[in-house]
């Protein structure tokens, strides 16, 4: 299996990175290899160059942020460069910001998650991969450097197609960022496609909830659609209604229905249809494993 | 007599090696220390970790499976971690200190968790064993003793096509029981 040819350098800064992604047209990043060399075998992509960021120290810190000061948003912030096994055992990410590290957990197997890391994970914006669900439940960020300056992408600005994300060309994803809330809780369940391993639906939720009602809520899918989405119909059942049995019927049962049909995805693995039903479900199993509500 | 037939290692759609070089000049030196030697090698930034390995410096340990980073028989410890090699460049880890499974036995000489496979018929042709045995080696670094659903986990990304998981899982299991026994 031989790629294209192309030409490679090794960044030793991320200012490097810039300049050499600026002088080299057609050239794109590559840390883990995991979102880029696959898709460069099957001859999906060819770049003429790569600038390799793998190597740059510093850009893998996991860390909790005291309250917003000199412009920082508070909250925490991951490395674009932590690798999913990081972000699974990081006990910052567990506490703050469980729906990630429980996608981070369930990504691929061992040997992928030592392998790829969180940054490339979300530029590439492959819809069947795990961290982008919890990324829009809680609300998370991408911090982007570019010749420009530094800007930070929404998550729900972030996925604007297969394989297509609002991160630019000359940009570079340093790291991302989730705001934290003593008072809410989150997570991710996985229904794993059996064949590639990858989520053929995953549902993130994230809910601030007095212990009785469900003060605010967020609910997002991957797998199951062409892009991660959020779906309102469930976030507003949910918002202001009791923690109760009855509110995660109700919620799940309106998981799919902002989307449009053609949103989901249909394969030899589960029709259109079949994936909505299975939303539902999956959305109905989140909201349990999170609210801790028996059944 | 038979004689094996003559291979031209590592020819790129029917070009040998030498052929290749003159092609394309955007060759890079790298160093890289595997199982503890070092090496100096030029690679093309094509070339796939796995490839360097094994036709460039001889470490055929690592098989060349599914390419696409499912099948983890190409499983090498890069820093100290398991990656699948097909899913690597070898350019990209310049400087990195490698183990391939031919790092595990000290002089020929196998480790409890290679006897382990042997003893209870871990492997039946063979094709996975390498990179079991490298993602057995890193759980039971980390984990002494493993449940049998830890195991399974810990070889998520090892196939065997031969199916012969239950003996594999058995064999690690025995190895963390020695360990624990020797303690």
């Amino acid at each position: 299996m031989y790629m294209d040819d192309f030409e490679y350098y090794r960044a030793d800064s991320v200012e490097n990175a810039l300049e050499l992604l600026a002088d080299h047209d057609g050239a794109e990043l590559i840390a883990g290899a995991h979102g880029l060399l696959p898709r460069m075998k099957t001859g999906d992509e060819s770049p003429s160059a790569l600038v390799d960021i793998g190597q740059l120290s510093g850009l893998d810190a996991i860390e909790a942020r005291d309250g917003e000061r000199d412009g920082d948003p508070g909250g925490i912030s991951i490395g674009a460069l932590a690798t999913h096994t990081e972000i699974a055992e990081s006990e910052t990410v567990r506490e703050h910001a469980t729906a990630l590290a429980d996608a981070a957990a369930e990504l691929g197997d061992p040997q992928v998650r030592n392998g790829g890391t969180i940054g490339g994970n979300l530029a590439h914006g492959d819809a069947r991969s795990d961290p982008p669900a919890p990324l829009l439940a809680l609300d998370g960020s991408l911090e982007v450097r570019s010749p420009d300056g530094e800007r930070t992408i929404a998550a729900t600005d972030l996925f604007e197609g297969p394989f297509e994300t609002a991160v630019a060309d000359d940009e570079i994803v340093t790291a991302v960022r989730v705001p934290t809330d003593a008072d809410a809780v989150s997570g991710y369940h996985k229904r794993r496609d059996p064949l590639s391993g990858y989520a053929m639906v995953g549902v993130g939720v994230w809910l601030r909830t007095d212990g009785e009602t469900i003060e605010a809520a967020r609910v997002a899918v991957t797998g199951a659609t062409t892009n991660p989405a959020r779906l309102p119909a469930a976030e507003d059942e949910l918002e202001g209604s009791a923690v109760s049995e009855e509110t995660i019927t109700e919620a799940s049962a309106q998981a799919g229905t902002t989307l449009s049909d053609e949103a989901f995805v249909s394969d030899v693995q589960a029709s259109a249809e079949y994936r909505e039903h299975l939303l539902s479900i999956d959305t109905e199993r989140t909201l349990y494993e999170v609210l801790e509500v028996d059944r | 007599m038979w004689k094996p037939p003559t291979v031209i290692a590592n020819t790129t759609r029917g070009r040998t090696t030498e052929e290749t070089r003159r092609q394309y000049m955007s060759e890079h030196e790298i160093s890289v220390t595997v199982n503890g030697e070092r090496h100096e090698l030029a690679v093309e930034p094509r070339t796939l970790l796995v490839t360097a390995l094994r036709d460039e410096l001889g470490y055929t340990g690592a098989n060349v499976g599914c390419e696409t980073g499912r099948c983890g028989t190409c499983t090498v410890a890069v820093n100290g971690e398991t990656i699948k090699s097909c899913t690597r460049l070898a350019v990209q880890t310049d400087g990195a200190e490698i183990e391939t499974v031919e790092g595990l036995a000290d002089d020929g000489d196998l480790t409890p968790l290679q006897e382990s496979f042997q003893e209870h018929h871990g492997l039946q042709c063979g094709y996975c064993t390498p990179g079991m045995l490298l993602s057995a080696d890193a759980l039971l670094a980390t984990n002494d003793d493993p449940t049998r659903e830890e195991i399974r986990e810990a070889i998520e990304g090892n196939l065997c096509r031969c199916t012969g998981y239950q003996n594999i899982v058995d064999a690690i299991e025995a190895t963390a029981d020695r360990l624990g026994e020797r303690r």
